[in-house]
């Protein structure tokens, strides 16, 4: 059983999360749009720090919050007049999209209830994990260590660096 | 109340088909994006509550959200620059009116 508190706690984050998500893929102007995923992310970092994996929250507000969302919005200003509405969903687009939701949904929801029996476990105690555990398993070599991602990422983003410098620069 | 695993699957659903929804119907390449990210970030909250819930011992879904969030960083910067760099060709970023990348 959980206390009073976490329960609360759940439900504001479960529905930001919700409420957010609808209002990102909803709104008619796009920096609101970045803005409501802003508030998701948040949420998320929120529901990451309430899972006890408090090195991954923070990653998820650096990373995403601070890195991602502010691409986004320089992105927007450069990009658009920011007062601009978009124009309204032909009504035969909307019913497209909403056909592609609901499906997701519908397929997602059949692969939970065929599955049912794991899916009302407890949440079990875990000691958190601890710095000296997280960079041993980044650095590691062994089982359940992951030192070969850790080196495709590092090349990846500086591939990504260069790749978005060439093409973003004036001629 | 005992909240189990599904209860934190429910909103990483919703907002994966929010994603799925803002993909196909949004025509700014900005707002696509977004969606995209919505999508991506779903994911990586099914990743951490598998991981929490069912193999609370160890850390694969642990490690999977870490790089899948650098993966999205990597990928959102590039995909902006490009963006950016097809709006200073053709002055717009509609995906119906961006039939061709180079003057």
């Amino acid at each position: 059983m959980e206390s009073v508190g976490s329960t609360i706690g759940y439900w504001i984050i479960a529905l930001a999360i919700v409420i957010f998500s609808v209002l990102t893929v909803t709104t008619r102007k796009i920096l609101r749009a970045a803005t409501y995923l802003l508030f998701v992310l948040f949420a998320t970092a929120a529901l990451y720090f309430k899972l006890d994996y408090e090195f991954l929250g923070s990653v998820q507000i650096a990373v995403y919050a601070g890195g991602i969302v502010v691409l986004f919005v320089f992105a927007i200003l450069l990009t658009t007049h920011p007062g601009d509405n978009s124009e309204r969903l032909a009504s035969r687009k909307r019913v497209l999209g909403l056909v592609g939701g609901i499906a997701a949904a519908g397929a997602c929801a059949w692969a939970l209830c065929t599955r049912c029996t794991d899916m009302f476990t407890s949440l079990p105690a875990m000691s958190n994990p601890t710095m000296h555990r997280i960079g041993e398993a980044m650095l590691g070599t062994g089982y359940e260590q992951y030192l070969l991602p850790f080196e495709a990422v590092s090349v990846l983003l500086l591939a990504c660096i260069i790749g978005g410098v060439v093409i973003a620069r004036k001629r | 109340m005992d909240i189990t695993l599904i209860w934190y699957l429910v909103p990483s659903l919703v907002m994966f088909c929010c994603g799925v929804y803002g993909f196909l119907t949004r025509r700014n390449m900005i707002a696509m994006l977004i969606s995209l990210e919505l999508m991506l970030n779903a994911v990586d909250i099914n990743f951490v509550v598998f991981n929490r819930f069912l193999f609370p011992s160890s850390m694969e879904g642990w490690m999977f959200t870490l790089f899948g969030i650098a993966i999205a960083a990597a990928e959102t910067a590039l995909a902006i620059a490009i963006i950016i760099n097809l709006f200073r060709v053709s002055k717009n970023i509609d995906v119906r009116d961006t039939t061709k990348m180079k003057n």
